[in-house]
């Protein structure tokens, strides 16, 4: 498809992604090494937020603003709810880190080799995803997600978004009969 | 130089936001215009919650300082400024330091979208509400993280109660705006919009104020906004924080100077960002009063006049007090501040009769002037309703508002689609 970004230069340069890049792998490094919890969620609520700004950069500012009201605003807000109510002199004295190498190394070997994978071109001259600029204009980019979700002609992945709407209900329920002991 | 310019002077015949022209030096213009009268906003809010509130009691309010206690905001920010700065010693000093910035950060950014007009806003972007209302979100973080690097029972407990009724309102309050965001789908391409501006345009397209459409759906709408949006801001009634008197204040009982008076600059400033939400998505943002029905140039003239008319007003009880001040040379120097502060709104009222001002200054206005009326609503709402107690708060917020919120959504998707659900029911039947 030809590509029609605006006719505004992109603000989505190669500096900003490695500093928006940078801000990610610091705070997902600090997320983990972090011995107080809060210190960890907040670490994790700054790479949610330069993932946002990555996604802004990709021309998908609805997915951007899904990502800052559900996770920022949403999930962290609860992670920290429970986090708080921990004792911190309690929680420092516990192990960091488990000593899972095994699985450890076997995860990230699977991850690392899946980076290769999408970027590796077979023989055909063919890559696992097209690369290329975005096809869709920033400014359409909420209508683009609807059509692809209710539209009568393109909207096909309704099915597995209700799907997963289901799933979150279910979890919902699950949790009410977990919490409750009588329902 | 000459480059330079012309690039500055490209933007004032684009008609466009600077955002969408891509301009950086008007979006640093429009950034620095919206942070300053945002904060002389705040300062005459805080004046005016005083005066109003003293006046709904029964007494005078602030009167010493400077004629009707008009600098009393001034002396106020440098008292805040000058007051020593604690932090305790127990608490978490980086989070207890960030805590503020993010709460400053969330209320001042949420104005990136809001239309001041069809061109007064620093951008529009596709997905405007979303990012209002995302952003907007993020101060609970600030709030949780302040109440628990205080390092104190009180605070904790304070954060806890703040965040949990900022979260159960966020969704009956996210209920509403997807109901008037619907609306704006009601057009021969039956697309909506997220983007402020696009719906501010829908209003005017469909003849309408959100406020009125679908009668009454649009005003239940609104009215579950209204409420949830005062518990979002934590202003009375659902001002839990503030309870010193019950409840040791809230997330905000360890901090003091600087510090403190930054949650208040956020508190402000997150007033009337949601004031503005709500006057754009019901109330018809920058639009003037009846642009519809009572369209053309004449009625356009004399709706123009109406913002220097009411500035010209105002300079008009500014002299009014003037010559009421007592006579007494101990007044002298108040009173000529107070001719002088007269003088000051008559002048402005004066340039805004100019017709090149006029013509651009007219949105800005109108929609000023009906945020003005939300700020007036929360200042009445403190003067006149008891406190809800945290169990009675919950109950509106879940049980009421909730279950208000997704009835009037699913009513409104059908009211809109009636016309092709008919359609569908008649095929069906035949």
């Amino acid at each position: 498809m030809n590509p029609t970004i605006a006719a505004n230069p992109p603000v989505a340069t190669a500096f900003f992604f490695y500093g928006l890049a940078a801000v990610m792998v610091i705070g997902g490094v600090l997320v983990i090494t972090r011995k107080n919890a809060v210190h960890s969620a907040m670490a994790l609520i700054t790479t949610l937020l330069a993932q946002a700004a990555l996604y802004l950069m990709l021309y998908a500012p609805f997915v951007a603003g899904v990502q800052i009201i559900l996770y920022a605003g949403g999930i962290m807000v609860l992670f920290l709810f429970v986090i708080m109510l921990i004792s911190i002199e309690r929680a420092a004295k516990e192990r960091q880190f488990n000593k899972q190498w095994l699985v450890g190394i076997a995860a990230a070997a699977a991850l690392g080799g899946l980076l290769v994978a999408v970027y590796t071109t077979t023989s055909k001259g063919r890559m696992m995803f097209t690369e290329g600029p975005t096809s869709y204009v920033e400014s359409q980019n909420t209508q683009a997600v609807a059509a692809f979700l209710f539209d009568r002609s393109t909207g096909m992945y309704m099915f597995s978004f209700e799907i997963a709407s289901l799933l979150l209900l279910v979890a919902i329920i699950g949790a009410v009969v977990m919490a409750k002991k009588r329902i | 130089m000459h480059d330079l310019v012309q690039y500055i002077q490209s933007y004032l015949d684009s008609n466009q936001t600077p955002g969408a022209a891509g301009n950086i030096f008007w979006a640093v213009v429009y950034v620095l215009l919206v942070f300053v009268g945002l904060s002389i906003a705040v300062i005459c809010m805080n004046w005016l919650e005083r005066k109003i509130l003293a006046h709904m009691q029964v007494r005078l309010g602030p009167m010493r300082v400077g004629p009707h206690g008009l600098l009393q905001p001034i002396a106020d920010a440098l008292k805040l400024l000058l007051k020593e700065d604690i932090i305790p010693a127990e608490a978490d000093k980086i989070v207890f330091w960030v805590a503020p910035f993010i709460v400053v950060l969330a209320a001042f950014t949420v104005f990136v979208v809001v239309p001041f007009g069809p061109t007064h806003a620093i951008t529009d972007m596709n997905i405007g509400i979303l990012f209002m209302l995302g952003v907007s979100s993020l101060a609970v973080l600030g709030i949780v993280t302040a109440g628990w690097a205080s390092n104190s029972h009180y605070p904790l407990i304070g954060a806890l109660r703040s965040s949990a009724q900022m979260v159960s309102y966020e969704v009956a309050m996210g209920l509403a705006v997807v109901s008037a965001i619907m609306m704006t789908s009601m057009n021969e391409s039956s697309t909506g919009t997220l983007s402020m501006i696009g719906i501010v345009q829908a209003q005017f397209a469909q003849k309408e104020w959100f406020l009125f459409k679908f009668f009454p759906l649009g005003i239940i709408a609104f009215g579950i906004f209204a409420i949830a949006m005062v518990a979002e801001t934590n202003r009375a009634p659902f001002d839990l924080p503030e309870a010193e008197s019950e409840l040791t204040a809230g997330f905000h009982t360890e901090y003091s100077g600087f510090r403190w008076s930054l949650f208040f600059l956020a508190e402000y400033s997150a007033m009337i960002a949601v004031s503005s939400i709500a006057v754009t998505l019901w109330l018809g943002g920058w639009l003037r009063p009846f642009p519809n029905a009572l369209s053309g140039s004449t009625w356009d003239l004399a709706f123009s006049l109406i913002p220097g008319l009411t500035f010209l007003f105002l300079a008009g009880m500014c002299f009014y007090s003037t010559a009421r001040m007592p006579k007494h040379p101990l007044f002298r120097i108040q009173t000529m501040g107070l001719a002088g502060f007269g003088g000051v709104l008559a002048l402005i009222g004066v340039v805004l009769f100019v017709p090149a001002v006029r013509v651009r200054v007219n949105d800005i206005f109108w929609f000023s002037a009906k945020v003005a009326g939300f700020m007036y609503l929360y200042i009445w709402y403190r003067g006149t309703f008891p406190r809800y107690r945290f169990d009675q708060l919950m109950k509106v917020g879940w049980k009421v508002l909730l279950p208000t919120g997704l009835a009037l959504l699913i009513v409104t998707a059908v009211v809109g689609m009636r016309s092709e659900l008919w359609a569908q029911v008649q095929e069906a039947l035949h």
